[in-house]
């Protein structure tokens, strides 16, 4: 027996399910890039002119972009996240679907604010 | 301990770190703003971390929290979209080892500057 039912269309065009996987495609990107942030942030073993050797790679654009495109993520699964607490530990009020459109407006706001305060 | 057990322990150590993880994210957010303008520089960095005790403590439970949370929920993708059994574990096992040891590393770093 298959432990997760078959999804049809019908489920798939649901905002619940397009807030799902925004979560786990955000999610499984930080995964991804965690490890990369902690090894930069372990450059500062080498002291401050080591750090900002190593500090300077995130000049090139394609880092940039990246920067910009982790914060977005970040503040999607932070909300999307705690969409999902509430579902499971609060009162039952459906799909709290006003939280998933709080997320991508907050992931927006966060990108836009992220583009006006880094240059 | 039964699988099912098992499961049930893991949805409920990923959904505490989740709360822990909600504040920290909230506050490393605003920290993210705060340090992005005008650029980023290393002694900027250090200027603000080292020798903080507070930041080093804050930052480490955040690495735990990470620690306990991100496996969990890549096993949980690989197990439900790709592939169940030893790869999902061991990539879940080694997204758990790098995040402890880079990320205590980091914190180390952050705090002493590379002054060990």
């Amino acid at each position: 027996m298959r432990s997760r039912p078959k999804l049809d269309l019908r489920a798939k065009t649901h905002l619940s399910y397009f807030a799902y996987a925004c979560h786990r495609f955000s999610g499984l990107l930080l995964a991804c890039f965690i490890p990369l942030h902690f090894l930069m942030l372990s450059q500062s073993l080498r002291g401050a002119s080591g750090f900002e050797r190593y500090l300077g790679l995130t000049d090139f654009w394609v880092f940039k972009f990246g920067e910009w495109a982790l914060v977005i993520l970040l503040a999607i699964h932070l909300v999307g996240g705690i969409r999902l607490i509430m579902i499971e530990f609060g009162p039952w009020r459906g799909l709290r679907k006003a939280w998933t459109q709080v997320a991508i407006l907050f992931g927006i706001a966060c990108g836009l604010l992220f583009l006006y305060l880094a240059n | 301990m039964s699988q099912a057990v098992l499961q049930a322990k893991l949805w409920y150590a990923q959904r505490i770190s989740a709360m822990v993880l909600g504040l920290c994210v909230s506050i490393h957010l605003i920290i993210i703003f705060y340090a992005i303008r005008g650029g980023l520089s290393a002694e900027e960095i250090l200027g603000r971390t080292q020798g903080n005790i507070a930041f080093a403590i804050f930052y480490e439970i955040f690495v735990l929290a990470c620690f306990v949370h991100a496996p969990i929920g890549l096993a949980n993708i690989l197990e439900e979209t790709f592939c169940k059994g030893f790869i999902s574990k061991a990539l879940s096992w080694i997204l758990a080892a790098l995040i402890i040891v880079l990320g205590t590393t980091a914190v180390i770093g952050v705090f002493t500057g590379g002054a060990l």
